[in-house]
């Protein structure tokens, strides 16, 4: 449907893009007693550290191998034994996330090799699992890395199963995209506990970074999937995946162990949640509880009661495939029309969008295609645009830094969409606009009739 | 209270009212003191129809007398628009207490206008009276004159205590007010041939900014509107102009009519809902101007803007008939002018269900008024389950009514546009019929009606699909069992004002052998409230051989003699 269209300037302008590694290293931050760790320069460490931190409010567990300029040229195998010694003396481990980047790339250090020798040199460490994903900052977007490194996990961690292996019935994996919140994780828990199934979900930063107060301070990260539960996925009976970036670990999860998956494309919407009750009923064969029920009713009621805020609406979003792919469906789905998309990677759904563009590209361009939109949807980024623009400004999305509670942001699920409703029909009604004498006024020359009439509410 | 009263028998009186002048003396004294039916009744009190009234005069603060539920539970609830001062959605109450009731609650009051002159300096404070300061006997008449003398501002008292009546008449009270307190006591600064006032119209989603640039181009100039958008001084020096265009309803009739009676000031009732209404109402305005000394010219001019404004209006409307063509649209309203918009609609391509009306003449007007205003009873009270029967009966694919049956139509999952009062819309003049003709191309083609038809992942069938089911069920049942069918017509409510079922007409036809419409009214009182359930009395005596097939007894041949 949509035409996918890559950027043909020279010059990024406020850029909605964030880098792999990042991507990478916030997958690694759903580990128990994880420490993710970039192979590069102090700063990618920095920023991305700095980033999350705004974004969760939390401490952030990310080291360093420093590299400076001579060892990047040399080769960094040095740095990386020490950063893994030093991390594994000072913050005790089980796992050690290493995520390249930009400069060690560049440079085409083979850490794969390096592993293989540290290993040889330090047995004393093995002990400490050692997850390595390519994840240069030149290439691919977010999304790409946590995929990239979701995929290791499963290939790395999960305990490789026969096809026919003895499943528990009541174990479910969950492989949750990068644009779910740890809210949305544990929405998507309580929904499968409601039908008596247990979700084992990689990775889970609903016990990390869903901001809570940590009974004793730990270095690593707080929370998170254990190794060892890792290790047991592949006796679960099904694999649930959440967004078209999931595919490739789903997939590998299914070739390592057999267990059969389903992906959904998105859980934001009714026919989307209908699907995945209507799973959770044949995994577990319990019927549907009333609770679940209850919230199905109150979001179609939500659908009823929004759709004549949303209808006729024009919609500018920005970001990442599989969040872009779930905010357009949903609101088109209740009449608005979305006139601008830009996203920062491809996507096999770019095509797919119900829109007539889609742009691989920055907040310029979605500023410049807004103009005369009624919404403006991106991250916190985009705050600047939407006053230019004069628009209303819904926040979603990596980073959320002018706000609290990005953690608990919650789409999924009929309950996660039924507030998404409420949040973004509420800024529609904040911002009608009131009419004045003016409102209709003749315009002698332009046979205006109807296209000024401003809407009040 | 005497005065009170008398003022309300001098309401009732009002010769303007069609519907009073069909009534009898003896009637007329009864007027419309038909006691409401406990735990039957709907809609507002007298003094929420006054302050309604009233409160689009936008600078003036308006000061509730009263316990806190009569301000507090309905202050800023009205969408007037005012192109000025804010300060009439600003809530004033002296929310009284015990001891107001033991004492009295005049000093009070007095209290609450000075403190509002003091902070808040309006042109005018209105004092609206309620139910319990009139019960315990505060005079807020005199407390308003001292008040006015001592603080040298008009201090206007409205004396219509939700007790007296409906809103309907609250309405007219509060016309009282301003004719006996307010209009005619200023000046305007200047004066043209080229003054009118609009009564009757609330300035709802600003409307009347709808038809005001048409008006300004004519160089008409509206000297006040009566009361969406008014200041103090506007009303106050209204009586000053040539001519009055009195907006549909009735609610105003009396200002209109002693206006004309007091300062010479004819009036003509029309409508700005529909693009041939909004047509006739200028070149009326026209009209009557140049009758009152305006030049001729006006009339040409006028003539050219509407020619202009027409082909805009349903140049605008076309795009949309491709997708609406042949979409039905059932219609059911009463209190709005809503049946003015059916020949828009039909110009868009859709075709209306439910009434019997191809084209809008006049004389149709007035039967899709009556039919529509029959409807609208109808509705109020309807399960989902039976509103989404009748608009599959109708085949309708959208439904607009008044704000109500929104909520059941949206739990019927019917396509649904509001166009009562409470609406977000403006629909006024030309443009507004443009809007509207969009809006329901908006929510016709809204994509979520599709979803939120689709049946749950735990249900066996749709919602539909059930609704189906059970309808034919009860039909079946009925259709099985005469005993049953009929116990069911006979339990259909006919007039809804008064409270009549289908049996109760019947066994009177038959009994009393009653031959007319007339005849049926008067002996069961169907149809001595709105009137709009004529036509059905009239069809259930057509349709005499069909529920009471025995050959007609005698008596039947007597009364028709």
């Amino acid at each position: 449907m949509a035409k996918v269209i890559t950027p043909q300037k020279a010059c990024a302008v406020n850029p909605l893009k964030m880098s792999q590694p990042i991507g990478s290293a916030l997958a690694f931050m759903g580990l128990k007693n994880c420490m993710p760790l970039f192979h590069g320069s102090q700063g990618c460490t920095s920023f991305g550290l700095v980033l999350f931190v705004r974004h969760f409010k939390e401490a952030i567990p990310l080291q360093t191998t420093a590299m400076s300029e001579v060892a990047t040229v040399l080769g960094g195998l040095e740095n990386v034994e020490q950063a893994i010694v030093t991390i594994a003396g000072r913050q005790k481990p089980s796992i050690i996330g290493i995520s390249s980047t930009g400069v060690t790339e560049t440079k085409g250090d083979d850490v794969e090799g390096y592993l293989n020798l540290i290993r040889e040199k330090h047995p004393e460490l093995a002990h400490i699992k050692l997850v390595y994903v390519s994840t240069p900052d030149f290439k691919d977007a977010f999304q790409d890395g946590w995929a990239k490194t979701v995929t290791k996990m499963v290939e790395q961690l999960v305990e490789a199963r026969p096809a026919d292996a003895v499943r528990d019935v009541h174990k479910v994996n969950i492989l949750p995209g990068a644009h779910l919140t740890p809210g949305d994780i544990d929405e998507l828990r309580d929904i499968l506990e409601s039908f008596g199934l247990e979700a084992l979900v990689l990775p889970d930063l609903s016990g990390s970074l869903d901001g809570h107060v940590p009974d004793d301070f730990t270095p690593t990260t707080i929370g998170g999937i254990s190794l060892e539960e890792i290790a047991t996925m592949g006796l679960s009976a099904h694999t649930i995946a959440i967004g078209e970036q999931m595919r490739d670990a789903a997939l590998a999860m299914g070739k390592r162990t057999g267990v059969p998956f389903t992906l959904f494309d998105r859980l934001t919407g009714l026919e989307a949640n209908d699907r995945l009750i209507a799973l959770c009923a044949k995994l577990s064969g319990k019927p549907v509880p009333n609770k679940i029920k209850r919230q199905r009713s109150q979001l179609v009621d939500a659908m009823l009661d929004g759709h004549f805020h949303f209808g006729g609406k024009k919609v500018a979003i920005g970001a990442e495939p599989d969040l872009l792919w779930t905010l357009s469906q949903w609101i088109s789905e209740l009449g608005s029309q979305v006139v601008a998309a830009v996203t920062t990677t491809a996507s096999p759904l770019l095509e797919q969008m119900p829109t007539e563009e889609v742009l691989i590209g920055d907040l310029e361009d979605l500023e410049r295609r807004a103009i005369g939109c009624d919404l403006l949807v991106t991250h916190s980024h985009g705050r600047q645009a939407a006053e230019r623009l004069g628009i209303p400004f819904y926040r979603i999305g990596i980073p959320m830094f002018d706000r609290l509670g990005a953690a608990h942001q919650t789409i999924v699920g009929y309950r996660g969409t039924r507030n998404l409703i409420f949040e973004v029909a509420n800024l529609f009604i904040a911002n009608g606009h009131e009419p004045t004498p003016e409102t209709w006024a003749l315009a002698e020359e332009t046979g205006h009739v109807g296209e000024t009439a401003a809407t009040a509410h | 209270m005497s005065s009170l009263s008398s003022k309300i028998q001098d309401v009732f009186n009002e010769p303007g009212c069609g519907k009073n002048q069909g009534k009898s003396e003896k009637e007329r004294k009864k007027g419309c003191t038909k006691q409401l039916q406990p735990g039957g009744a709907a809609g507002g009190c007298a003094f929420d129809g006054a302050k309604i009234a009233l409160q689009p005069i936008t600078d003036v603060a308006h000061l509730v007398h009263g316990p806190i539920a009569c301000e507090g539970n309905s202050w800023d609830n009205r969408g007037s628009k005012s192109s000025g001062s804010n300060l009439w959605r600003t809530g004033f109450t002296t929310d009284i207490n015990e001891m107001d009731v033991v004492y009295g609650g005049e000093k009070h009051l007095y209290k609450s206008i000075k403190e509002i002159i003091d902070k808040y300096d309006p042109p005018a404070v209105f004092v609206y009276q309620t139910c319990v300061p009139a019960m315990i006997g505060d005079d807020i008449d005199a407390v308003c004159k001292a008040a006015s003398s001592k603080f040298g501002k008009p201090v206007i008292p409205v004396n219509s205590p939700g007790f007296v009546g409906p809103k309907n008449l609250g309405n007219k009270l509060a016309g009282e007010a301003i004719l006996d307190h307010v209009i005619g006591t200023e000046e305007p600064e200047h004066t043209t041939p080229y003054d009118i006032n609009i009564i009757g119209e609330y300035n709802l989603s600003g409307e009347l900014w709808q038809v005001k640039p048409l008006l300004d181009e004519l160089g008409i100039r509206i000297l006040c509107c009566i009361s969406g958008d008014a200041k103090y001084k506007d009303v106050a020096s209204s009586h000053r102009a040539k001519m009055a265009m009195m907006v549909c309803s009735k609610s105003m009739i009396n200002i209109a009519r002693k206006m004309e009676e007091r300062y010479d000031i004819p009036f003509f009732e029309g409508s700005f809902y529909g693009i041939e209404d909004t047509s006739d109402a200028l070149r009326e305005i026209a009209r009557m101007l140049i009758e009152k000394g305006a030049p001729e010219e006006l009339m040409e001019r006028t003539e050219t803007l509407i020619a202009r404004e027409e082909a805009r209006a349903w140049a605008g409307i076309e795009p949309y008939k491709k997708r609406l063509t042949g979409k039905k649209v059932l219609l059911i309203t009463g209190g709005v002018k809503s049946w003015s918009v059916v020949a828009a609609l039909q110009e868009a391509g859709l075709e209306l269900v439910g009434t019997s009306v191809k084209k809008s003449t006049k004389e149709d007007k007035e039967r899709i008024k009556e039919l529509m205003g029959e409807d609208a009873h109808m509705i109020d009270d309807m399960s989902p389950r039976e509103m989404y029967k009748m608009l599959k009966d109708a085949k309708a694919d959208i439904m607009l009514s008044g704000g109500r049956s929104q909520f059941v139509a949206l739990k019927a999952k019917m396509p649904w546009l509001d166009i009562n009062q409470e609406r977000h819309h403006a629909y006024m003049g030309y443009v507004g019929m443009v809007e509207l003709v969009k809006e329901i191309d908006k929510a016709l083609f809204n994509p979520v009606w599709e979803q939120v038809r689709m049946r749950a992942p735990w249900e066996e069938q749709t919602w539909e699909e059930v609704a189906d089911a059970a309808i034919a069920a009860e039909a079946a049942a009925l259709a099985a069992d005469p005993a049953l069918a009929r116990e069911k017509r006979r339990s259909t409510p006919v007039c809804k004002c008064k409270t009549v079922n289908r049996g109760v007409i019947e066994d009177a036809i038959v009994e009393q052998g009653l031959g007319t419409v007339e005849a049926v009214s008067e002996k069961t009182l169907a149809g001595t409230g709105c009137g709009g359930c004529a036509g059905k009395l009239a069809k259930i005596l057509e349709t005499m051989d069909h529920w009471h097939p025995a050959p007609a007894e005698a008596p039947a041949a007597k009364a028709a003699a």
